[in-house]
């Protein structure tokens, strides 16, 4: 059967200018959600299953108030389903960095870190937001990523200063996940274009940084410098791992269309 | 018809949580307001306890039903973000009851970050939760993330039992 005309009938060009920005913080949430939820029943011990899967659901509660935000600013009927549904990967604005695959447990703990890092920053700076929504969302949030944060630093710091071994993993993690810090920072058109609705993510980086640098000399490890770093993926260049996630998320609703429980 | 609002909002609060049924949402503090509009529409406003609570949509269900049958022909839930729910709100009958059934009762909320003195000199400290079962404060946390995403997963060095403790926010 043929998919309801959403896909074709949502132009993010068109959306408004806080529709656009609530879409890139929820799609970073969806996607990186998703990507958690990979690690249940597959963590190194069970309480990490319970752990990345409440962090999980923590990341997709934020992503669908987010989501159906912008489908409301947007004003043309779609739900967050349509818009975590019914999008193609070049129509997701979420960062490299949430996509890549989880890697060893180091890789996803480095993840965790950069990521919840930067979400404390950017929900601490949103519960100023011109914007009610967006920052009634932040006060919320920001309490829920505290724990993440939190949650991470543990790790990261257990496994730089634990063993050869875990020492050794946790900088190659590090390694793995660096290349896509900047991109959270980087000044986009549209964050630019709501100086008293969105957090300027330039700014957020020296807080950012001040607290990592901080984990990493407790963990005894080496901030990396990397040769290249990716870009893109605010605009909906994305890298191939993306639509590797989409499929399994998205496939019940396509092929089951308004299917619920 | 006449409706009350106060016998209405007493109904939405004697309900309870579909996790830990042993308290009401009144007890967690989750039902922020009931009010009647002209049209005879009641509205409640909820606020989740975590955003991607999985109970939020019981409750407004749950809500709505108990609303409905106190005598409200047509309920609309509302789920309020701001502002931010705190375990603070947690009723202390509520703290009794959790404590109870075997859940440590959250202790009060301490800002992120270096602990500052208050003006009144005291240096606020996260309080390290007492074992429910055996009151000893010889506890260890065993994970941060427990069976639902308000609770932490503790043990007890005194009495060996594994308990659940709701964590301040």
């Amino acid at each position: 059967m043929s998919p309801p005309a959403v896909t074709s009938a949502l132009s993010i060009a068109a959306l408004p200018a806080t529709a656009k920005y609530a879409l890139a913080l929820g799609d970073d949430a969806l996607i990186l959600g998703q990507r958690l939820g990979e690690w249940i029943a597959d963590a190194p011990q069970l309480e990490e299953d319970l752990a990345l899967a409440n962090i999980s659901l923590d990341l997709i509660g934020q992503a669908r108030i987010l989501l159906s935000y912008a489908g409301e600013l947007e004003g043309a009927g779609h739900t967050e389903d349509d818009l975590a549904f019914w999008r193609d990967d070049n129509q997701f604005r979420n960062v490299h960095l949430v996509e890549q695959p989880n890697g060893d447990f180091a890789v996803t703990m480095a993840r965790q870190l950069v990521f919840a890092s930067y979400q404390y920053e950017l929900y601490r700076a949103l519960q100023d937001s011109g914007d009610e929504a967006l920052a009634a969302l932040a006060g919320k949030a920001f309490k829920e990523v505290s724990y993440h944060r939190e949650h991470a630093r543990t790790w990261v710091v257990r496994l730089g200063d634990g063993t050869e071994e875990s020492h050794r993993r946790m900088q190659a993690g590090l390694e793995a996940v660096w290349p896509g810090v900047p991109e959270l920072f980087e000044p986009d058109e549209v964050s630019l274009s709501l100086p008293s609705v969105a957090a300027d993510p330039a700014g957020l980086e020296p807080h950012w940084a001040r607290f990592v640098d901080g984990v990493l000399a407790e963990a005894t490890l080496t901030r990396p410098t990397p040769r290249w770093r990716s870009r893109g993926g605010r605009s909906g260049l994305h890298t191939e791992h993306l639509g590797h996630l989409l499929a399994p998320m998205q496939h019940l609703h396509r092929s089951h269309p308004g299917a619920s429980w | 018809m006449t409706v009350d609002t106060a016998t209405l909002l007493a109904a939405a609060r004697e309900v309870p949580d579909p996790e830990i049924p042993v308290i009401t949402l009144g007890d967690l503090g989750v039902v922020r307001d009931l009010r009647l509009d002209q049209a005879g529409t009641v509205h409640v406003d909820v606020t989740p306890t975590y955003v991607g609570c999985p109970a939020t949509a019981v409750i407004a269900q749950d809500v709505a039903a108990a609303v409905r049958a106190a005598g409200a022909p047509r309920v609309e839930v509302h789920t309020v973000l701001s502002p931010a729910w705190t375990t603070d709100w947690i009723s202390e009958e509520g703290r009794t009851k959790l404590r109870e059934y075997g859940i440590a009762p959250p202790g009060p909320v301490v800002p992120p970050g270096p602990a500052r003195p208050a003006r009144d000199g005291a240096i606020p400290l996260p309080v390290v939760p007492r074992c429910p079962r055996c009151g000893s404060a010889d506890t260890r946390e065993v994970t941060r993330f427990g069976s639902t995403p308000c609770k932490a997963l503790l043990t007890c060095q005194s009495c060996a039992e594994p308990f659940d403790s709701f964590k301040a926010i």
